[in-house]
């Protein structure tokens, strides 16, 4: 017999009682309905004790805000996904900007030149969580897995009203049980490590900075 | 490297010497408890404001519901992981886990594989059976990465090198990395960053565990803060996650509810940096992604866990830490003590399902009982009662309820089992009880100074000169 | 643990007292306490003088056969349905918590439960049913204090003790570092693990000392030896008391004459 039949019939052919199956009351997990305000006041102060930065912008603002981190930062090439959005705006803004590298190949074609000499990285967002300071990312062929991972700056553009009060409301609205990307995430801050000592670090393998902008 | 093999050689039944010699050593009685002052600070606050005690009802009942409907679970897991795209092995124990994890290594024509965090793999021995078969394994996670540098095994499930202050470690990286000695945390992290990015641009294979295993949507979840576990998952061409077969959860739901009492249970974080969904390899036009992902499902003694009404509340356990955090026992002795790959409370009510109550008999013993990791246990395992209940076993002390776990009886030894059917006889003869204590108070005086083992670091308590029986009498009369 | 939700009788005419193997012999003063302090409510005491122990000594030990057989004979010196008192919460969370579990597949199972549900560790029996009002005639001192384990968590009484302080004027309750970690006692614990017992009070004794307080008191007489003994041996400056002598001494005329 298989490893896996052996496995289910050892379970099915359980020897004790029927097994309890209290119910689930989720109600412990509620949070108040939060008016979009609240939202971004929870989540701000969510987030930025874990060293993620956040920027409110307006409109297409957002690249006079992005400009201006960037710069102060001196990044000189940012990787930015394939899709319409926000290459467009990019393109068409005259703001000063860092090079532009499109993700628009698979990674083993230039994976040194992607480890080695990116910058930052600019990902959207399919709408943030409040109570935990969450950004929810939801890779595809268009904005790849990486772009928000390999480069040592993280960009990424947060819709006010994308912002849900708690993880379980984000996944009810937008039916994630009705199917899974490949890899979905959620990312709150950036990477660090309290491995050596209980002290905090940052950039351990991922990003040491990930900076939000807040469109409005 | 050969960590694993030392890990192998330690006998789990020198509980003693490890713990006097952790005892005797101020920079590790100084390493954990400064630690675990602080995760249990950090806990503190990140429930505040909840109902804690409603929130781990809520947890218990996930994991039970899941626990009850566990086969049903596995079955729909597989077909939907299948249906994503992800192969799904299944394991009987830690060896056949390993020839599995090898198997998918050496197809791919593998050398090199870089690890994620995973107690599964330390359960199976993973590393050292990848070494044997010329596999090449690195560990990702700072902690671990550390640990397997000094050729150790971690001693906190959750945070690895806990037991090392930042001088050892930067004594550590110098001899092995040639990193320059320093203090500077910023510093040695950036050290083992560069290190390892190399190592993740080059493995052909990544191994994670799994935090949750999601069966409606056939979802992968991983917990962590530093981003080697979405590098591990995401740049090598081939994914291998290992698990435990209690992992499942029905719905993403549960699943919430779990990460919200995980990782505040853990650090005290209301949310780790990074949670990562895996539902398939790269897909289509997607640019990067594995090619490859696997699940290998491992029982190595759940099933049979599984079999028993009391035990089976064991296999709730979503591995935070927090028991340990909380044990006074485990925060002066550290985790190496144990010698078990799971120490600490959990690891005394798991490792003897593992092991055998012959190798661990020493495990359950070592407890005060005082509950502290019961009580902040997020799926309230009833800790302390599997610890009398292992205790009961390792004894066969209990003919009404015949022994089950493996090893059992190991610790029986003809002179404590007639000291105690002693006690028993005076305790159920309440003449011979009252006959006994009053002839002890009247020659108190009698009464040794030295009391074996309490009175190694105590004074003898003095015996009364008339008992509470006597004195209840005398006022009668 | 202490999941179910407590009903607390009415304030009954009559206790059923039972003492405890170790205030038995080490500390009947405490005892002594107990029965005076009910009195003094208007409650009379009833001591069956065929008590003996609890049985919890074997039952953590794991020698279940050896811990039914003396716990059986206890089931049987409460014949009437009167509460039964304790002081002390590790032998009431043993007869509270665990006898129902210890006779369960027997023919004592109802016996063991209906004994359980009278169960009441004594210091949350004077506030919760008594509702004991002290009058302190004592002079100003600090104490710190320890709360079992047991009675701390299987029985929830973390608030009883510093309540029952509270209303004593002369007395300052300062709390220790760490209170709510165990003292190292445990039973058989503090002798089959010696070193990690010692550890363990060692650290107790020093976080009691450093609050100030030159006396502790505490709900178990296990906690009392390990913590009192541990500080005489190391001539700490820290004397033990149970709290019910403490709470005695300190509301009475009668100049502790338990002794």
């Amino acid at each position: 017999m298989s490893a896996r039949d052996t496995i289910l019939q050892r379970l099915r052919n359980r020897t004790g009682d029927q097994l309890p199956t209290p119910e689930r009351d989720f109600t412990a997990m509620e949070r108040p309905d939060w008016s979009t305000g609240d939202k971004l006041a929870r989540f701000r102060s969510a987030m930025e004790p874990v060293h993620g930065e956040i920027h409110n912008c307006r409109g297409g603002d957002w690249v006079a805000t992005l400009s201006g981190l960037l710069s102060d930062r001196r990044v000189s090439r940012m990787l930015v996904g394939s899709g319409a959005e926000p290459l467009a705006t990019l393109r068409a803004s005259t703001q000063e900007l860092p090079d532009i590298l499109v993700y628009d190949e698979p990674v083993e074609n230039w994976q040194q030149h992607l480890f080695n000499d990116v910058d930052a990285g600019l990902t959207t967002t399919r709408g943030g969580i409040a109570e935990t300071g969450s950004l929810i990312l939801w890779p595809t062929a268009e904005e790849p897995r990486l772009t928000s991972l390999v480069p040592p700056i993280h960009v990424a553009l947060l819709k006010a009203s994308e912002l849900f009060g708690t993880l379980r409301e984000a996944m009810a609205a937008q039916q994630w049980s009705h199917g899974m990307p490949t890899n979905a995430l959620l990312v709150s801050g950036p990477s660090k490590t309290a491995d050596i000592e209980q002290t905090l670090a940052y950039g351990v393998h991922g990003p040491r900075e990930l900076i939000v902008l807040v469109v409005e | 490297m050969n960590e694993q093999k030392a890990s192998d050689t330690v006998d789990v039944r020198e509980f003693h010497p490890r713990a006097r010699a952790a005892l005797a050593d101020p920079q590790i009685r100084q390493n954990f408890r400064s630690a675990m002052d602080g995760l249990m600070g950090k806990r503190r606050t990140a429930f505040e404001g909840w109902d804690l005690e409603a929130l781990r009802t809520l947890g218990a009942s996930v994991r039970q519901n899941a626990l009850a409907h566990l086969p049903d679970l596995l079955e729909q897991l597989e077909a939907r992981l299948t249906a994503n795209g992800i192969r799904v092995h299944w394991a009987l124990d830690g060896d056949e886990a390993c020839r599995i994890v090898t198997d998918i290594c050496r197809a791919r024509d593998a050398h090199s594989v870089i690890k994620g965090k995973s107690m599964v793999s330390e359960e199976m021995h993973l590393n050292h059976h990848l070494e044997q078969h010329g596999i090449d394994a690195l560990e990702s996670d700072l902690g671990e990465y550390l640990v397997q540098l000094a050729g150790e095994t971690p001693s906190h499930i959750i945070m690895p090198a806990i037991h090392k202050n930042t001088g050892e470690i930067s004594e550590l990286m110098h001899d092995r990395t040639g990193t320059e000695r320093s203090t500077d945390v910023e510093y040695l992290t950036a050290s083992a960053r560069q290190q390892l990015r190399e190592k993740f641009m080059n493995a052909d294979v990544g191994i994670s565990g799994v935090n949750f295993a999601v069966a409606e949507t056939g979802t992968l979840c991983l917990v962590e803060n530093e981003g080697n576990g979405r590098m591990t998952t995401t740049v090598p061409p081939c994914h291998i996650a290992v698990t435990g077969i209690e992992k499942v959860v029905p719905t993403l739901a549960d699943m919430s509810a779990l990460l919200a009492l995980l990782t505040r249970s853990a650090t005290g974080q209301h949310i780790t940096t990074y949670f990562n969904m895996i539902s398939g390899p790269r897909r289509g036009e997607e640019l990067d992604g594995p090619e490859e992902v696997h699940v290998v499902l491992v029982d190595n003694g759940r099933s049979g866990i599984y079999q028993d009404d009391e035990l089976i509340d064991t296999l709730r356990c979503i591995r935070c830490g927090a028991c340990m955090n909380h044990c006074p026992v485990y925060t002066r002795v550290g985790g190496h003590a144990y010698g078990t790959t799971y120490p600490g409370p959990i690891g005394k009510i798991l490792m003897p399902h593992l092991i055998g109550l012959d190798e661990g008999r020493h495990l359950p013993s070592a407890s005060s009982l005082c509950g502290a990791c019961g009580e902040v246990c997020p799926v309230k395992i009833p800790i302390p009662d599997l610890l009398v209940r292992l205790r009961r076993e390792s004894v066969d002390g209990d003919r009404l309820h015949p022994s089950v776990v493996r090893g059992h009886g190991a610790k029986r030894s003809t002179a404590e089992a007639l000291a105690w059917k002693t006690w028993q006889w005076v305790h159920a003869h309440p003449a011979a009880y009252r006959l006994g204590t009053a002839a002890a108070s009247h020659l108190r005086a009698l009464q040794p100074d030295r009391l074996g083992a309490w009175t190694q670091y105590r004074s003898a308590p003095k015996l009364a000169a008339r008992t509470l029986h006597q004195q209840v009498k005398d006022r009668r009369s | 643990m202490a999941d179910t939700l407590k009903l607390y009788p009415t304030r009954p005419d009559k206790v059923y007292f039972y003492g405890t193997c170790l205030v038995d012999l080490f500390y009947p003063e405490a005892g002594m306490a107990g029965i005076r302090l009910l009195e003094r409510e208007g409650i009379e005491v009833i001591f069956p003088q065929e008590q003996t122990c609890c049985g919890q000594p074997a039952y953590t030990s794991g020698y279940h056969d050896e811990a039914r057989a003396v716990a059986r004979r206890q089931l049987s010196l409460f014949p009437q349905d009167y509460p039964i008192v304790v002081p002390s919460g590790s032998c009431g969370g043993m007869m509270r918590q665990h006898y129902p579990q210890l006779f369960r597949d027997t023919d004592d199972q109802e016996r063991a439960i209906g004994v359980a549900d009278r169960v009441w560790e004594l210091t949350d029996f004077l506030l919760n049913v008594c509702h004991i009002r002290l009058q302190d005639l004592g002079k100003p001192v600090t104490v710190a204090m320890h709360t079992s384990c047991s009675a701390r968590r299987e029985l929830g009484l973390g608030g009883t003790g510093p309540a029952l302080l509270s209303q004593l004027d002369n007395v300052t309750l300062v709390e220790q570092a760490r209170a709510e970690e165990c003292c190292g006692f445990g039973g058989t614990f503090a002798v089959r693990h010696p070193e990690i017992s010692g550890a363990m009070v060692s650290e107790k004794v020093s976080t009691l000392t450093d609050t100030g307080a030159r006396e502790f008191v505490t709900t178990d007489c296990g906690c009392l030896m390990n913590i009192a003994g541990y500080a005489e041996k190391q001539d700490a400056p820290l004397e033990g008391q149970h709290i019910l002598s403490f709470l005695w001494d300190r509301t009475s005329h009668d100049e502790g004459g338990s002794q």
